[in-house]
């Protein structure tokens, strides 16, 4: 068979190739000319995404296979690159100012963002267990060096070094349950599996479970969250609001796509594992959000608890589920890049600050800022009308459809207790006396920002394009 | 009809003035903050002309919704539906009709953020009118829920000194008991695949999923009336609000949760409401009897009063579930006749205390010698309160108990004592802050109701003496809507009845 025959064109990885090829010549870029590059290396990076995102919707409606099957190109697929695109491209805006500043300044925090994405790119389009493995730990791997990027902060090389030993952990599970599917389905690729697992044979439930250990690791699912907040907290913020967006997409979009066509006929089997996951992280994220007074810190205790909403949505296991899960995780991304500007804007005297108490009184001195971070942190909790609240909509539809009705009554009482912590945010910020006015906010994360405030407040007024785009992707997983 | 979308134009007029707030009066000097409230005033006054519009054009012989809007919006069978009927509407002259005298009621007791006060009063009315106008459950949810954001920030930033206490048990409660009526939303709309209420009220519901929707609805509408023993919230927020933020609460949010049964638990779950009727029945004569009796030990004139409005509330759940005419009717007269007594009692409360800052009972006394007019405006509340005929009090107290008499006895005869109570509780207080001689040294010099206050209170007070004597125009709106929805439910409860029958 050669390579031009239908099962292995080309076209459909094109804006992978592109994204690839042009991150090369970025890293030739940089390391010839040298870190005088780094600004204009991130412009070009952030227009390759632009245009990667481009090609990625100019390619053929439908759904394209190529490799055999190992790479999918369908509506789904389409939809999260978007996201995972706009999410790498805004991360990218909002870590301008972290490499201007001279002792943070290298090119390769782009280029590591970039080779990220690709993988994301791969992982969102794998077709096979191979392809899920190659994007995984290209995207990774790229996260390991990018969490560890401020070489001089103890903080940041103990986050770095965390996240590969656990990855690297994850990922050996990982592996020994793709091992374990192959023995007993004979194939890898998910079309094959779901042929072959109709029945939940005990040798196959078993590599289901490690497969998705791996992948919950990745989503930050507990009980594999442990690495979270240690890497939240210690990685630089933008390094945090990139893990906490793109990653996130990626790694739920590989989720869903892994147990709802490769195992479509043991649902019985993974549905007990993912309610028990979805149950464990609201609560956890819930509860020990309470505590902290590092917003990072309650950032990622908060992404735990989203990422278990989202699951609530996968766990029922239909196309209202899949939906739901996309809906959930285009307005998480939303929310959460709103977030990451504004604690990128807490600076007082060039330092940057990140104690809750250092919002103290902010609706005196900066009341916008202060109200559009209320009205994410209402969107977090899921308060209508704002976005938050729709993705919760979504997801517990789905859950209530497919007669998961504990679940979805523990959900929706663990967001009452995430209630309150986001609530003691807003105290801070409405209730309690200003300190003093903070830096003026750089021109990149006010337009971020406004973006995502205008995004997660006026969602209400017109919701139907996001969710049409959803459902049509959710149902060419089916 | 009409041509113009006359119930969005009132649902969204106030979010308009809010935007007007933020834009105009920006800047926290003296001149920014007057803009502010007379933006506010001005949206208000204008908005409570519109929806008079809609009491002229309303046709009270129609069970039908009327001024029904409908767009596509979330999805198929979740639409942007509005529409009123004799039960949302009269609720929704109310809200509109107290806003604007909430607004001059903090004319000058709010100095702080006068704009961002405006801004959260102006969006709080949006969503109460959207609440009582939404004809789908996701959209009454969003607006339902979403009044919790402005008021939660009403209560912490311009409230008493346990503001953030009471801001956040009162958010917590709410959105506690909400979420699971959410779920119930959901159940509701892959049963009929819908959420429009129109369609859902004629949807029959099985038998046991009626009993948990029911039961969570309840959740909900409970907290939010509130019910005894989900109640503690509620003095709780009325002490640490800001005056008008109390009689917000007391004369409007209170209402949404009488609404919601009178919307969904009746005519949705007509089955699952005649099993629970005793239930609420006991919660309602606790409800009456044992805060009648915690109001009688208060300190503060703010909690005696919130407490006296839990008591009152177990009037109307009591007639709402005893679904008689007269017990549906006299609970939705009772609604509306809280809503205006209740918010006067706060806005009389909020006179002294803009005075003397304390609601102490124990700080006054004698007030009758320096504040005459004062004296007179208190009493016609307080008297209202207890029930004295010629009141709006008297009648919605006069038709729950005549409504509930028919069903069941014992509750009649046990809230009655209620209504004995209530004159103890309320008139000891007005004895204890009026009457006696005027010794204190700092009541010494004291003024009397100024125009402002009066502008505020007196129309009330017509009111009030109005419906006392002449409670037709309620009674005659709702009177179809009402009667529909009690034939609704017999139907409903004797199919069950005679279908029972058969099989034995």
């Amino acid at each position: 068979m050669s390579f031009s025959s239908a099962g292995y064109q080309l076209q459909p990885v094109l804006p992978e190739l592109v994204l690839a090829v042009g991150a090369m010549v970025l890293l030739m870029i940089g390391a010839y000319r040298g870190q005088g590059t780094t600004r204009l290396i991130t412009t070009l990076a952030v227009c390759l995404l632009v245009l990667t995102g481009v090609l990625e919707l100019w390619l053929p409606a439908g759904k394209l296979v190529t490799f055999g099957g190992s790479f999918i190109v369908d509506d789904f697929a389409r939809f999260l690159k978007i996201l995972a695109l706009i999410a790498s491209a805004a991360t990218l805006i909002l870590s301008t100012e972290y490499l201007s500043q001279p002792s943070t300044r290298n090119f390769e925090f782009s280029i590591l963002v970039l080779l990220s994405t690709l993988g994301m790119m791969v992982l969102i389009s794998a077709g096979d267990l191979i392809s899920l493995y190659l994007g995984l730990e290209l995207m990774s791997l790229a996260l390991y060096v990018v969490a560890a990027s401020q070489r001089d902060n103890a903080k940041s090389s103990e986050a770095g070094l965390k996240y590969f030993v656990l990855g690297a952990l994850s990922s050996g599970m990982l592996l020994y349950g793709a091992s374990l599917i192959y023995g007993f389905t004979g194939t890898v690729s998910f079309a094959g599996i779901a042929a072959a697992a109709t029945t939940g044979s005990i040798g196959i439930v078993f590599g289901l479970v490690f497969l998705l250990a791996g992948l919950c690791f990745k989503v930050s699912a507990v009980p594999f969250h442990m690495w979270t907040p240690d890497v939240y907290e210690g990685a630089p913020t933008p390094v945090t609001a990139f893990f906490a967006s793109a990653p996130k997409v990626a790694a739920l979009a590989v989720f869903t796509r892994a147990t709802l066509t490769a195992f479509p006929g043991i649902v019985t089997q993974w549905q007990q594992i993912l309610v028990f996951v979805a149950i464990a992280s609201m609560a956890l994220g819930s509860f020990a959000a309470i505590g902290q007074s590092n917003i990072k810190r309650l950032m990622a205790y908060s992404s735990i608890g989203h990422m278990g909403f989202a699951l609530v949505g996968l766990a029922a296991g239909t196309v209202e589920g899949a939906q739901g899960v996309l809906v959930y995780i285009a307005i998480y991304v939303a929310m959460t890049l709103g977030t990451f500007s504004i604690i990128l804007a807490m600076k007082r005297n060039g330092q940057a600050v990140e104690q809750i108490s250092d919002f103290a009184g902010l609706s005196r001195t900066n009341p916008l800022l202060a109200f559009t971070f209320a009205m994410l942190l209402f969107s977090l909790a899921g308060v209508p009308p704002l976005a938050g609240f729709f993705g919760k909509w979504y997801v517990f539809v789905a859950a209530i459809k497919a007669n998961l009705f504990t679940l979805a009554v523990i959900g929706v009482l663990t967001s009452v207790v995430g209630a309150f912590y986001y609530l003691s945010i807003v105290k801070v910020m409405y209730f309690d006396q200003p300190l003093t006015k903070l830096d003026p906010v750089r021109f990149e994360l006010r337009t971020v920002l406004a973006v995502a405030g205008i995004f997660n407040i006026f969602f209400f007024a017109y919701p139907g394009p996001l969710v049409s785009v959803a459902t049509a992707a959710a149902k060419s997983l089916f | 009809m009409t041509t113009w979308p006359i119930l969005s134009v009132t649902t969204f007029l106030p979010a308009v003035g809010a935007i007007l707030v933020y834009l105009l009066a920006r800047g926290g000097d003296e001149s920014a903050n007057r803009t502010a409230r007379w933006i506010a005033l001005w949206t208000t006054l204008i908005t409570f002309a519109v929806s008079l519009i809609l009491v002229a054009r309303f046709d009270p012989a129609s069970t039908d919704f009327q001024f029904v809007e409908k767009a596509s919006w979330l999805a198929t069978g979740i639409t942007y539906h509005m529409g009123v009927d004799g039960i949302s509407l009269p609720l929704l002259i109310l809200t509109t009709a107290i806003m604007p005298l909430c607004i001059i009621a903090s004319w000058r007791s709010v100095t702080q953020r006068v704009g961002e006060y405006m801004m959260a009063f102006l969006i709080l009315e949006t969503l109460m009118i959207g609440t009582f106008s939404a004809l789908d459950l996701v959209l009454f949810y969003l607006f339902f829920e979403g009044g919790l954001i402005p008021m939660f920030l009403i209560i912490g930033v311009w409230g008493g000194p346990r503001r953030v206490y009471a801001s956040f048990k009162f958010f917590l409660y709410t959105f506690l008991g909400s979420v699971l009526m959410l779920l119930a939303i959901m159940a509701l709309y892959w049963n009929a695949g819908t959420t429009d209420i129109p369609t859902l009220m004629h949807t029959a519901v099985p038998r046991s999923m009626q009993t948990w929707a029911w039961i969570a609805f309840f959740a909900s509408f409970a907290v939010k009336m509130p019910m005894w023993p989900v109640h503690t919230w509620l003095p709780d927020a009325h002490v640490e609000a800001p005056t008008a933020g109390s009689v917000i609460l007391a004369a409007i949010l209170l209402k949404m949760g009488g609404y919601g049964f009178l919307r969904f638990s009746l005519p949705m779950f007509p089955l699952a409401s005649h099993d629970f009727a005793p239930f609420v029945f006991t919660l309602s004569v606790i409800a009456i009897i044992y805060t009648s009796l915690v109001a009688m030990m208060q300190e503060d004139m703010k909690k005696l009063i919130a407490y006296s409005s839990v008591a009152h509330m177990g009037f109307v759940t009591m007639g709402i579930f005893a679904v008689t005419t007269q017990g549906v009717a006299g609970g939705m007269f009772q609604m509306v006749s809280h809503g205006i007594v209740s918010g006067a009692l706060f806005l009389c409360v909020g006179v002294v205390y803009d005075r003397m800052h304390t609601r102490e009972i124990a700080a006054y006394g004698g007030l009758v010698n320096r504040m005459p007019l004062y004296a007179l405006t208190f009493m016609v509340f307080t008297m209202a309160n207890v029930g004295l005929p010629g009141t709006s009090g008297f009648v919605g107290e006069f038709m729950t108990l005549l409504g509930t008499f028919k069903i069941s006895l014992p509750t009649a005869f046990f809230a009655t004592t209620g209504v004995i109570l209530s004159a103890c509780y309320a008139l000891w207080l007005y004895r204890k802050v009026v009457f006696g001689a005027l010794v204190k040294p700092s009541l010494m010099s004291i003024k009397d109701l100024t125009f402002r206050e009066c502008v505020t209170l007196f129309p009330l007070i017509a009111l009030t003496i109005l419906f006392g004597v002449y409670p037709k125009p309620v009674l005659d709106m709702s009177a179809a809507s009402v009667q529909q929805l009690v034939n609704n439910y017999q139907t409903a409860v004797t199919a069950v009845k005679a279908a029972a029958l058969t099989v034995q």
